[in-house]
């Protein structure tokens, strides 16, 4: 089976210090894969490199068997990879409702299109509409995003990384900041927005990682240390004394 | 020919070292502040108009030490009372707010000294030949202005190179709003900057009114290639804005200099082939070769020559 | 009311207010000012396509205002010279092809950018078209411009164009026209991905649109609308001229828009009235009424970025909640320090303006507001201080209730 994203001995440097060292990942379609590791291993990075806001000093990266290393990252987008990020970047003087939509426009095919009204557009409506009902904001459908409560803000991240109905989906760091309560929240959100999909997320909060991961991957240092199932990882030495042993207390 | 070389060469320095007194102001305010000062040129202008009225009270000499820092407490006047104040509002309302007292200023000035250039004249104490070249004289007055730009380049330099305050300001330039992070004061910091800013416009204007036209649309002539100076260059880069100046001014230079036209080297069938196009001499596309190079400049390299930053 | 019906109300009353407009102001320099408008509008709305909508802040909107009006004024002379049956009133078609020509030419380049660099850029190319202008004389006439004549083309439906008021219509039809193509165009999945680069380009790459793609295409479009404006001065005046596309007229266009206020469609409309009127009449009335210009969109810039329908929008919840009435007292406290600043401010610049500009050839007494005055004395300065000091200190203390009183009424509303 070919993997839903590949990467192969990809590389970065920011002037002489290397911050990705040879990255070797695979992640299955539909699975629920987790990266992990200390603060600096450079997962953000790996997610910048992925979605095309940097491009890799050299290696490869394929979604779906194609190419596609240093493309931009509206075009990756359109090759069915999209991303949320750790830092809400939603658009904030946008309603919603709006937010949401906007992130439904490309891929119904409406793309830069100025000859229809938006508000009669039914499909990209009802799904916007949809979406808005399933990251639980349907009250708050008409507040502009700027004055959302940051775990409502979080959640409309989510939105609209998933409204274009890409496979793959990428979210960096979810429940980074949330109470408990919001915590177990955006965990339902995630396992019911990832069914059907391929899941990768960068994750500091180790139930959560290890209550959704199918597999999970420990980032050291710009390299993978180990990816297996969570099951695997929990037993890893390598992994114990790099970074679960600091952790587990 | 040699001659046209030699002066044009000359002339050409002096004014990019001229452009480049204020594109490093203009440079140093945005790195720091993330503001495009529109009204830079203007605060050159305001030199020349003190520099002009000190002088014909006090004499040349107090005017030019007192002009700067007059304008440099102008500028830092400003920056309290004003540009903090649509700090808040973003960016975008920063610009706008420079741009109306760009416009404010010149109105004022207008007001205050009339719409005709001023008789601010190069004082009797530099007033002599410096040099004669091939018969042809070169006047003191334009030798003791590069001396002061390149004093001033060099003590920049110093000042990047040599004191802890340059350190700060070389850390914003790479990483534009970790000054905040450094725990400075970063309001006085500001202020500092865009009065320091505003003086060394100040002091361009006080030594290039008397060889150039004291008048109120000087502002607005010089503003424009200003930026495109530091575009060119590379927004936030000094390193840019110093060869983008000197390149400026000498092709500027070089081209009032040439009088052909299209028509004198590839013969009237082309001049008229051309229309007007084919009868303009260089030297009257002169003014906008700056913003042709401009042009050029953003379709082969958009980020301009020594520039890394998107916006 | 569903949104459908309350479109179309709205763009009946504008159709019956700009009917009827020319029958309320019936004196032949009202037509000619409400003409003015009608341009003004267009440029205005057209321009807020690129600062308000997407996020693009331009000083050199005037190019394709200028450029179109300049090709539309050799085009009449040509149809005219060579007798093709084209009507004046599809003369502003034209206007839209040269802008949309100049705005995909320019567009390229400088739409590669955004922030203060595309404001750099829209800049320098301002200053090339405008420095251009004085070199290619046969193209843009030199110093004199293009004269034209509106009235060699055949009648349309009687109607020979001569007169004002059939200008005025012409030109109302038009900013009909444009209003209605404008507001839907910010309706449209294009119209609102703007919006989205404006707010964060950076997420609108990661819902697959490419944001250099889309400023360039709200780029043409501000370019076509500021076409049919020139278009429609060329008409209007019988001449375009080189100041037309240059800095001052650039600077116009964002002074209008801005005032008017730039997060609301409506805003420019405002903006081109309030500034034209102020335009027109404020030049009559003083001498230095460029530099009033100035101080007011510095003082909008500070206190209130909103512009005016910015400012008519915070009251709107206040107003449908029926306790508008309340903040009369509060605001009826403001306005009297605000009244005496104003009037000390205006003392103040018409004093100094006198004695610096006209006290030598026309001495020193002047008239303000009615009275004579003498400039050369200190009781009227005395005055003019007096009211600012005093002004500024009773709005410092009044401010704060007018806050308050704001805070508390929206505080009811919300309940």
């Amino acid at each position: 089976m070919t993997p839903a994203l590949s990467l192969q001995d990809v590389r970065k440097n920011f002037g002489p210090t290397e911050i990705i060292r040879g990255l070797t990942l695979d992640v299955m379609p539909r699975e629920r894969h987790a990266i992990i590791g200390p603060n600096g291993a450079g997962k953000s990075t790996t997610f910048h490199l992925i979605s095309g806001r940097i491009k890799p000093s050299s290696g490869s990266i394929r979604l779906n068997g194609a190419e596609i290393t240093g493309m931009a990252p509206y075009e990756i987008n359109r090759r069915g990879l999209s991303r949320s990020f750790q830092v809400t970047n939603i658009f904030p003087r946008l309603s919603v409702f709006e937010n949401v939509r906007c992130g439904v426009l490309w891929s119904l095919g409406y793309r830069y299109s100025f000859w229809r009204f938006v508000d009669k557009l039914r499909d990209a409506n009802e799904k916007a509409h949809a979406i808005v009902e399933e990251i639980g904001l349907g009250a708050r459908r008409h507040a502009p995003a700027g004055i959302l409560t940051y775990a409502e803000q979080r959640a409309l991240e989510i939105g609209v990384t998933i409204a274009g109905g890409a496979d793959v989906v990428m979210l960096d760091e979810p429940t980074a900041g949330m109470s408990k309560a919001e915590t177990e929240q955006a965990v339902a959100l995630i396992r019911k927005i990832s069914e059907g999909r391929t899941l990768v997320m960068v994750e500091h909060d180790m139930s959560v990682v290890f209550g959704l991961a199918d597999r999970i991957s420990v980032l050291v240092y710009g390299q993978i240390i180990a990816s297996d199932t969570p099951q695997a990882i929990r037993q890893n030495k390598a992994v114990r004394e790099a970074y679960l042993g600091e952790e587990a207390h | 020919m040699l001659q046209l070389v030699t002066f044009s060469t000359l002339n050409g320095v002096l004014y990019g070292m001229l452009l480049f007194m204020m594109a490093s102001g203009l440079t140093l305010i945005f790195s720091m502040m993330g503001v495009l000062n529109f009204a830079h040129a203007s605060f050159y202008m305001i030199g020349a108009y003190f520099g002009f009225e000190i002088s014909r009270r006090i004499g040349f000499w107090p005017a030019f030490f007192i002009a700067p820092v007059l304008v440099g407490l102008v500028g830092a006047l400003v920056e309290r009372f004003g540009l903090r104040r649509v700090h808040k509002f973003g960016h975008v309302a920063e610009l706008l707010f420079t741009f109306g007292l760009a416009f404010v200023i010149e109105e004022l000035v207008q007001m205050i000294w009339g719409k005709l250039p001023v008789d601010y004249r190069v004082p009797p104490s530099l007033d002599f030949v410096a040099f004669r070249l091939f018969d042809t004289t070169y006047p003191a007055y334009r030798m003791f202005m590069l001396a002061v730009a390149v004093a001033m380049f060099v003590f920049l330099l110093l000042v990047l190179k040599r004191t802890r305050v340059g350190l700060i300001i070389q850390a914003a330039l790479t990483h534009p709003g970790m000054v905040a992070m450094l725990g400075h004061d970063v309001p006085t910091v500001f202020m500092s900057v865009f009065g320091v800013g505003a003086a060394l416009a100040g002091l361009a204007g006080v030594i290039a009114g008397p060889a150039l036209v004291t008048q109120p649309a000087m502002a607005a002539l010089l503003g424009p290639i200003l930026f495109v100076v530091v575009v060119v260059g590379g927004l936030g880069s000094l390193a840019g804005a110093f060869v983008a100046s000197l390149l400026i001014g000498l092709i500027q230079t070089f081209a009032v200099a040439i009088n052909l036209s299209m028509g004198d080297v590839f013969g009237p069938a082309v001049a008229n082939a051309f229309g007007d196009l084919g009868r303009v001499t260089v030297a009257q596309i002169a003014p906008i070769i700056p913003y042709l190079l401009l042009v050029l400049v953003l379709i082969f390299k958009p980020t301009g020559l020594f520039g890394n930053r998107e916006s | 009311m569903s949104t459908g019906v309350k479109h179309f109300i709205a763009f009946a009353a504008l159709a019956i207010i700009l009917i009827a407009l020319p029958k309320v102001f019936v004196s032949g320099s009202a037509h000619t000012m409400m003409s003015l408008m009608g341009i003004m509008i267009i440029f205005a709305l057209s321009y807020n396509i690129l600062l308000g909508q997407t996020g693009l802040l331009s000083f050199g909107h005037a190019v394709y205002y200028g450029l179109a009006g300049f090709c539309v004024a050799h085009a009449m002379n040509y149809i005219a010279r060579e007798k093709i049956g084209v009507p004046l009133p599809f003369i502003p078609l034209i206007g839209a092809f040269a802008g949309l020509f100049f705005g995909a030419l320019f567009g390229l380049i400088s739409t590669r950018r955004a922030g203060t660099v595309f404001s750099m850029i829209s800049l320098g190319i301002g200053e090339l078209v405008a420095s251009s202008a004085l070199i290619l004389r046969s193209f843009f006439g030199g110093e004199e411009g293009i004269p034209t004549n509106r009235t060699k083309f055949p009648p349309f439906f009687g109607y020979k164009f001569g007169p004002q008021i059939e200008v005025y219509y012409l030109i109302a039809f038009w900013c009909f026209v444009c209003i209605a193509l404008m507001y839907a165009l910010t309706r449209t999945p294009f119209g609102r991905m703007c919006n989205a680069v404006r707010d964060n380009p950076e997420r609108a790459e990661f819902v697959g649109y490419s944001t250099q793609r889309v400023r360039f295409i709200a780029f043409v479009f501000s370019a076509i609308f500021a076409g049919v404006a020139g278009a429609l001065a060329t008409i209007n005046f019988e001449l375009m001229n080189s100041q037309s596309l240059g800095a001052g007229q650039s600077g116009l266009v964002l002074l209008m828009t801005y005032v008017g206020g730039v997060g609301h469609f409506i805003g420019p409309i405002i903006g081109g009235v309030i500034i034209t009127f102020l335009q027109i009449s404020l030049s009559d009335i003083t001498k230095a009424w460029m530099l009033y210009f100035g101080l007011m969109f510095i003082l909008v810039v500070m206190f209130s970025p909103g512009g005016v329908a910015g400012w008519l929008a915070l009251h709107q919840p206040l107003l449908k909640g029926g306790r508008i009435f309340r903040l009369i007292p509060a605001y009826a406290l403001a306005l009297v320090p605000m009244a005496m600043l104003a009037a000390g401010l205006i003392m103040t610049i018409e004093l100094a303006h006198r004695m610096l500009v006209d006290a030598q050839s026309d001495g020193s007494v002047m008239k303000l507001a009615g009275w004579t005055v003498d400039a050369a004395k200190a009781q009227p300065w005395m005055l003019a201080i007096g009211l600012l000091v005093c002004g500024a200190l009773g709005l410092k203390l009044a401010w704060p209730k007018v806050r308050e009183a704001f805070a508390a009424q929206s505080a009811e509303v919300a309940q």
